[in-house]
């Protein structure tokens, strides 16, 4: 399910783009769940302090990310819980085959971990003959589509209700039509029942692990991961290093700050802790770096590894809204994946710090205050500066710095500019001018700023 | 080996120490403890769970009555509701034995006003399997065992040692169609909460 596509960003929002109706109900009901966390955190007289209060644990826990590691590691090998630590995709892909095969186990149940996404470990799985269904409702409709989930948190997002029906009709023999979400739902219940009575092995992602107890918090509305879980006979955890939390109290501060940042309930359904294996199960737990450790050494750009993955900063990102997930061609989309992207792959994703208007709406949002607007600035520099922005957009930028540096050049441009808004606004109001889709071209003033003040001097003078 | 090359890598790359915040003005601010009874059930109606204030167990079982049809397989992990099969008495069983579970009853000592949470550990629910897999869940709560916030859950919950621990703020839900919110995803279809006076 890997996105094989070469099309960069502008391409794949202008794809996205040819249907308005739906950039504009994709644009809609993304803003209302944006407004419903709004409504959750404005009922919350602390929300800047808890978001102060956590964004300094994550400081924390960057600070003393070593430490925190062994001691969760410590501790979960002391509550029975094995550990597993892999340097990349690839290691963490072959840890859960192994872990499959040495069991003689072909299938597994899934729920959602990005993680896994970012691994590409259901290709990974298909390639070793292992079957793998996502639990989650979007995921498993995504998954159903052949296409990667478009959003963290509302994976079919992009998808509208009577495209689910067909797939449903399609795959879970729902009837031709129909596309009420509950009847929808309900055939789906019944569908994953059956895959979560049946399947050995249960992978799940993390969203925190606790360094003190060495206990792991997963977070669901649905109740698939402890379906799964609970079910299974092997549970695979599969965590990024930056998962870490350094005790259990402070799970108070980032559970309240969570879903009410994602979807703005006041938390999920199921939050749950697993701390030891039940009798006669095991768990295993992957600690992943995966580019992590590199990240945490940018100074720059390691506070992108506070994040909790709500997805409020794709909610509220003008951008993403009207672009879809799909276009950031990476597992995580929006204005946090465009600044975690680059860090695994600078030239693949040159694209992405640029998919931005650096309104700052992500980092106003952000439940542990990352400040994400200045990263994406600071990531097109870096990117500029190695060579790897997109040469339409360099040569552009050269032009400009050599005119702006000629006082001459500056107002020859300038004239040059008016007179072709004036007499032919055809030369720019036209199909190769990108900045002219969905956009007007302002009218031109008949005279610079420079030549107005001229002429009144002038005029003063006389 | 992979494990030594992260470890170095992480403690080569990670900045200066920082301290940890002080979290006593947050767990302080939020401590306010007036009417939490009827915050809580404001707040887990509207995330879709049923709340029954009830003076008596003979009351609840009245309610389980009227709900659910005789013959139905319910667990109970009440000593006090004991007309239903004792969860005690199969939580070693094969979690796939309870497929067929149509309402699953347990007792919570804590829950949080701000959410409509419930905590429960691998003892209150026997089988860990037990509150997902059931059709509905129903949990019974005293009426001072609530708190106003999970600041103050953690507290009361501190170095409590469980093997498994959830809390469970409604029914299974999902959004996942057009954002269109569907009541019974995978888990229970339904929550009911009987607060005990």
């Amino acid at each position: 399910m890997s996105t094989t596509t070469t099309k960069d960003h502008p391409h794949l929002a202008a794809d996205f783009n040819r249907d308005e109706p739906r950039v504009n109900w994709h644009d809609e009901t993304l803003w209302w769940v944006r407004a419903k966390r709004d409504i959750a955190a404005h009922k919350l007289p602390e929300w800047e302090l808890l978001r102060e209060t956590a964004s300094q644990i994550k400081f924390n826990v960057l600070s003393n990310l070593s430490t925190y590691l062994e001691q969760f590691e410590a501790n979960a090998t002391k509550n029975g819980i094995i550990v597993h630590w892999a340097a990349d995709a690839a290691e963490h892909n072959q840890i859960v085959h192994s872990l499959l095969e040495q069991r003689g186990i072909t299938k597994m149940v899934k729920s959602k971990s990005m993680l896994t996404e970012e691994c590409h470990l259901n290709d990974y799985l298909k390639d070793h003959g292992i079957d793998v269904i996502d639990s989650d409702l979007g995921e498993r409709i995504v998954q159903l589509a052949n296409e990667p989930p478009s959003h963290i948190v509302l994976p079919c997002i992009h998808k509208k209700k009577e495209e689910i029906g067909d797939i449903f009709h399609e795959h879970l023999g729902s009837a031709k039509g129909e596309s009420d979400p509950k009847i929808l739902t309900e055939t789906a219940r019944q569908h994953l029942r059956e895959v979560f009575l049946t399947r050995r092995a249960a992978l799940t992602g993390v969203n925190f692990a606790v360094a003190e107890t060495g206990e792991f918090v997963i977070c669901t509305n649905e109740g698939n991961a402890d379906m799964g879980a609970h079910l299974a006979e092997i549970h695979i955890a599969s965590m990024g290093i930056e998962k870490l939390i350094p005790e259990r109290k402070h799970l108070g501060v980032f559970l309240r700050l969570l879903t009410r940042s994602a979807t703005g309930q006041p938390i999920t359904t199921y939050s749950s802790h697993f701390s030891k294996p039940r009798d006669g199960s095991e768990i295993h737990i992957i600690i992943v770096d995966n580019g992590r450790s590199i990240q945490l050494g940018r100074e720059e750009f390691r506070n992108s590894l506070k994040c909790i993955r709500c997805g409020a900063c794709m909610n509220t990102c003008p951008v993403y809204r009207k672009s879809g997930g799909h276009s950031y061609h990476t597992a995580v989309a929006g204005p946090i994946g465009s600044i975690l992207a680059p860090n695994l792959d600078m030239k693949k994703y040159a694209d992405l710090p640029f998919a931005s208007t650096l309104c700052g709406s992500c980092s106003n949002v952000c439940p542990v205050k990352i400040d994400i607007h200045d990263q994406l600035y600071k990531w097109r520099q870096v990117i500029v500066k190695e060579g790897y922005s997109p040469k339409a957009k360099t040569m552009a930028m050269k032009a400009m710095a050599l005119t702006l540096a000629s006082p001459a050049l500056y107002r020859m441009g300038g004239k040059t500019g008016r007179l072709v808004f004036k007499y032919a606004p055809f030369a720019v109001n036209n199909k190769l001018n990108p900045w002219y889709n969905q956009r007007e071209m302002p009218k031109a003033p008949d005279e610079s700023f420079g030549e107005w003040y001229a002429k009144r001097k002038g005029a003063k003078n006389s | 080996m992979s494990r030594e090359k992260i470890l170095a890598a992480v403690k080569f790359n990670q900045p200066a120490a920082l301290p940890l915040p002080d979290m006593e003005v947050l767990n302080t601010l939020t401590d306010v403890r007036t009417d939490l009874v009827s915050k809580y059930k404001t707040i887990a109606t509207a995330g879709g769970s049923f709340v029954y204030e009830v003076n008596s167990f003979d009351e609840i079982k009245t309610i389980i009555n009227n709900e659910f049809k005789p013959g139905v397989k319910i667990i109970s992990a009440l000593d006090e509701l004991s007309d239903y099969i004792y969860a005690e008495t199969v939580k070693h069983e094969d979690g796939h034995n309870f497929a067929d579970v149509e309402l699953t009853v347990l007792r919570t000592q804590l829950g949080v006003a701000e959410n409509g949470a419930l905590w429960l550990t691998e003892k209150d629910m026997g089988s860990r399997v037990l509150p997902f897999i059931a059709q509905h869940l129903a949990v019974v709560i005293g009426k001072d065992n609530f708190v106003p916030t999970m600041a103050q859950a953690y507290q009361v919950i501190g170095a409590a040692d469980y093997g498994y621990g959830a809390f469970i703020s409604g029914p299974s839900k999902t959004a996942d169609i057009e954002q269109s919110l569907v009541i019974g995803a995978h888990g229970p279809r339904s929550l009911s909460v009987f607060i005990l006076s």
